[in-house]
């Protein structure tokens, strides 16, 4: 390739990145601003943050998001990784077509439709049966699986397209039975990619505003959905204390886990090359 | 097979070597009528196939021909869509792979990547219920058979390519199956260490005495390894034999042409005087004479089919001299040459216009360089009537 | 595990068993029951509902399944709630500005992130990595953050207009919040990292000895750009694509903080229809057009990944 694409492919590089994280940095740098105005610099400060943590509001949010995505991440990587399996290793079944359809639609359907069909679907079970008197964590749940199990469905799925198949086999040629083969063999093949997915449905449901909104009754609000309040009016600096919480503690999760990665990857490849 | 003279004078057949000879022997393995579809292609299509107790079978074919799936509706992978399968009385219809009593080496190996090479070989008898002292005692003697002793706490991808196929074969063999399948077994070793694994794979098979069914595309190692070697083509068996009298006695031209390689001619044939018989090309005035013992009735058409190793090739200058009487005898001029080192083949064009590939051994050292046949030489190829054979398929 | 399978008694066999025979079923089973009782039954709710009238009450519908007349239940199809759909052109013009929004800000999304997916597969070694991280590592941080830190930098006092005012460009702050400008950067900011992560798993498996051997039969790099490179990522092109497409037309958060009710995009319509105005019936008719609108693309989108799974 010649200098000038060369120099073209580093200017786009460089705008596309500073796009992704210039605001990102504004928005940390905001949270040390002294000024409630928030715009306004106002001298270095960390009030927002004591004000943040002092604020039972906040924590009661912060428990019951985290509550719900560790429930339903762990539920969601179980029938996830069922679906799976289900898809990569149970050849025909009837009504396959329906289910890769079910397991594919919610990745890319907007959230407003999911949110507000699973909400009617709650009001129309309780006219049905009494059940659910009333919504909110154990609804929020509920969504959260069935949306978050679809992402896991499809790592899950993609892991197993790319494993060999012949240890299933030979595990099986050994003498295991079919429940065996999947504790032995299987789910082992399997950790790295449930877990991932296991994280994946975690972040997705601590991230989650719409179909929370749509499905939690009073008294029920996870932190996306306080936040959501908190802003809707305007800027308030202790979102952007809050915020850089949480966007620094992702990003040092985000990169350790890449650079474990990037070890075992360096490894395996000097293995191979022995 | 030996024919001794016994003392009452009645001569008896030892069949310790080649029991398929024996009339009175059942056959270990009884494959009746598979047949094999997945969906509107046919994998396999209708083969019936006896192999006995002790023996080294190979499965030979190109790829897509249905070896594997044979073999995996032996190891209960497939379901055949119609026959069955018998291993020692017992017919395999219906039972799953964990209940069989054969065992496969896989042609990936398909090691447990997660599990130690002694968890590895001892997964088998885990599964079997076998009490620990004993899964390790076991699982100690054969790692020390194959000579892996020290590596038993590695994982499998420490280890190179050679120790992986030998703890995919001591994880097959420890339950001691009544069949062992290999799966292309050395495929995945490069050429010097397959020629040495393929010794030891007929020593491990002598000593335990357990009957082999193995899958290859390679034809010499099929050759090297088998007692008795099926060809397979297009999901049907085109011969089934010895390595020697597939070699020399091919059936069909497919197996002469994929079996070693074979000059292939048109003929029609011409004249027939007992087992002798003059076959011709369209066109060419001088005959062929060739030894078949078969029935052909003048006119026929058939394939003549001769070794390129079986011909022998002079220089005109000094022909005549050595050639066999009875020998059929062609003119013709080398088109190309290529110096293999242990031998040379030759691209004879005979001066009926017909091309002949030749193979002769070097036996003399040519240290000027210049070789004795070369490029344009006019040379004189002669072959005797029993080293050709006639084709009709 | 010899020694537990004897200590184990019959009732623990016999479920066992139990699972063992029925182990597919349970492996299907379980996932599809889930999903059919929480993702397509809520669906069908929603179709019937957007057939229902609507009442004053709680819950603000009619049944459509009406037991009332002896044994036989009567459904009452109402179409209405479509025809007033058609009929005020709030709704078409919602739809198709949600449609223009999602066009435009694909095609920027591609526009930018095009180069950066090349340039990620171009660099070599632990750099290519950590590009890679910083592209994925928004997917994991609150979306609705992100958004909200647009909101400080296109306020009347926020960041864009303190250096335009600085530089002297401007002499009196200009309107960038609650303005279209802020929904389609509020939306190419949060989709682009869709757009970029299939370009680059289509860009990473892309045969370098193609293009040069392009190059070798004499392209210049503007022809064999659009020659090669470019037929041969355009999976990568349609799957991003789509990735932004689909969520961008339904998307709720960006039109409702950047855009605050002066943008008309149709996630934010049906959800103010149904928590503002309880008009049930017409959300759930809003939300079946929305889907039939969308059905097309996300078929699309799920043929280009069969596709490259197959591959």
């Amino acid at each position: 390739m010649n200098q000038k694409k060369s120099k073209f492919l580093i200017s786009c590089m460089i705008f596309g990145y500073a796009f992704l994280y210039v605001p990102i940095f504004l928005l940390i740098l905001y949270s040390f601003n002294y000024s409630p105005l928030l715009p306004v610099w106002g001298g270095f400060s960390t009030r927002w943050y004591s004000r943040l943590l002092e604020s039972p509001e906040v924590w009661d949010a912060t428990l019951l998001s985290l509550k719900i995505a560790f429930i339903s991440a762990t539920v969601a990587t179980v029938f996830g990784t069922l679906a799976g399996l289900a898809l990569a290793r149970v050849g025909q079944f009837r009504g396959k077509t329906v289910f890769t359809g079910m397991i594919s639609a919610p990745l890319v359907m907007p959230e407003v439709i999911t949110g507000l069909s699973l909400l009617l679907f709650f009001i129309t079970l309780w006219q049905l049966t009494g059940w659910p008197q009333q919504r909110g964590m154990f609804t929020i749940t509920i969504a959260h699986i069935t949306f978050a199990m679809a992402y896991v469905a499809v790592i899950i799925q993609s892991r197993l397209a790319g494993t060999n198949r012949a240890l299933e086999e030979a595990a099986m040629d050994l003498g295991a039975k079919p429940l065996r083969v999947l504790t032995d063999i299987t789910i082992p093949m399997l950790a790295p990619g449930m877990m991932a997915g296991w994280l994946l449905a975690f972040t997705l449901s601590l991230d989650d505003l719409i179909i929370a909104s749509f499905v939690s009754g009073p008294g029920s609000t996870t932190l996306p959905m306080m936040i959501y309040s908190r802003i809707r009016l305007g800027l308030k600096p202790d979102i952007n204390a809050l915020a850089t919480i949480l966007i620094v503690s992702v990003a040092i999760g985000v990169f350790i886990a890449g650079w474990i990665m990037l070890r075992q990857q360096k490894q395996r490849a000097l293995l191979a090359n022995e | 097979m030996n024919v001794q003279a016994s003392s009452d004078g009645e001569s008896q057949v030892d069949y310790t070597h080649s029991p398929w000879l024996d009339p009175s022997a059942t056959p270990f393995i009884q494959i009746k009528n598979i047949n094999k579809q997945f969906g509107a292609f046919t994998a396999v299509n209708d083969v019936s196939l006896d192999i006995y107790k002790g023996e080294l079978f190979a499965l030979l074919g190109g790829s897509g021909c249905g070896k594997t799936t044979l073999l995996r509706m032996l190891a209960g992978f497939e379901t055949p869509t119609s026959g069955s399968i018998i291993i020692d009385g017992v017919d395999m219809n219906g039972i799953p792979p964990y209940e069989r009593p054969v065992n496969m080496m896989f042609q990936s190996y398909a090691l447990f990547p997660h599990m130690s090479v002694h968890k590895n070989i001892a997964y088998g008898l885990k599964r079997e219920g076998v009490a620990k002292a004993e899964r390790t005692q076991r699982t100690n003697e054969i790692l020390e058979m194959v000579e892996l002793e020290e590596f038993a706490k590695r994982k499998p991808h420490q280890l190179s390519g050679g120790q992986r196929q030998r703890v995919a074969l001591a994880r097959a063999l420890i339950k001691r199956p009544k069949v062992l399948l290999l799966d292309e077994p050395l495929a995945a070793l490069d050429k010097r260490l397959r020629e040495q694994t393929q010794f030891e794979l007929m020593n491990i098979q002598e000593k335990l005495g357990i009957t082999f069914v193995v899958v290859t595309h390679d034809q010499e190692e099929a050759m090297t390894l088998a007692t008795r070697i099926a060809v397979m083509d297009k999901g049907d068996f085109e011969q089934i034999g010895t390595p020697a009298q597939i070699y020399e006695n091919p059936r069909s031209r497919f197996i002469a042409s994929f079996i070693g390689s074979a000059n292939l001619l048109d003929c029609a044939v011409t004249k027939r005087d007992g087992d002798f018989y003059s076959v011709s090309q369209p066109g060419v005035d001088q005959p062929i004479v060739v030894e078949y013992d078969g029935e052909l009735a003048v006119g026929a058409n058939v394939t003549l089919a001769v070794r390129p190793e079986k011909i022998h090739v002079e220089k005109r200058s000094v022909a005549n001299s050595s050639v066999a009487q009875g020998s059929n005898q062609l003119n013709g001029v080398v088109k190309e040459m290529a110096y293999l080192g242990r031998l040379s083949t030759y691209h004879i064009v005979t001066d009926s216009g017909v091309l002949i590939e030749v193979t002769s051994p070097n036996q003399s050292r040519y240290r000027d360089g210049n070789h004795p046949i070369d490029w344009d030489d006019e040379v004189t190829i002669s072959f005797a009537p029993q080293s050709a054979v006639l084709l009709t398929e | 595990m010899a020694a537990s399978d004897q200590l184990t008694g019959p009732w623990y066999a016999r479920i066992t068993g139990a699972i063992h025979r029925n182990l597919t079923s349970l492996i299907v089973g379980i996932p599809f029951f889930w999903l059919l009782l929480f993702f397509l039954v809520p669906f069908f709710i929603v179709l019937k509902l957007s057939f229902a009238e609507s009442i004053i009450a709680s819950p603000p519908f009619t049944s459509l399944l009406d037991w009332s007349k002896g044994g036989f239940p009567e459904i009452a199809i109402n179409t209405e709630n479509y025809l007033y759909l058609i009929e005020d052109d709030l709704y078409t013009k919602t739809f198709l500005n949600s449609l223009k929004i999602a066009s435009i800000c694909t095609i920027i999304c591609l526009l930018i992130g095009y180069p950066m997916a090349y340039g990620i597969v171009r660099t070599q070694g632990t750099w290519r990595y950590i590009f890679l991280l910083l592209i994925i590592l928004p997917f994991w941080t609150s979306f609705l953050l992100r958004v909200y830190a647009w909101m400080g930098i296109l306020a009347d006092q926020g960041t864009v207009n303190d250096i335009l005012l600085y530089l002297g460009l401007i002499d009196k702050p200009i309107k960038l919040l609650y303005k279209p400008i802020a929904v389609y950067i509020g939306i190419v900011y949060t989709y682009l990292p869709f757009m970029i992560l299939p370009l680059y798993a289509n860009m990473e498996k892309l045969d370098s000895s193609l293009r040069e051997a392009a190059m070798d039969l004499g392209a210049n790099p503007v022809s064999t750009f659009f020659t090669v490179t470019l037929p041969m990522t355009l999976p990568g092109i349609i799957a991003g694509s789509l990735l932004v497409f689909i969520p961008a037309t339904g998307e709720f958060v960006v039109p409702d903080l950047l855009g605050g009710g002066n943008v008309l995009m149709i996630g934010r319509l049906l959800s103010s229809e149904f928590n503002a105005n309880h008009d049930w019936p017409v959300a759930s008719a809003i939300a079946v057009v929305l889907l039939i609108v969308l059905v097309v693309p996300m078929m699309l989108y799920h043929k280009v990944q069969a596709a490259e799974a197959s591959n």
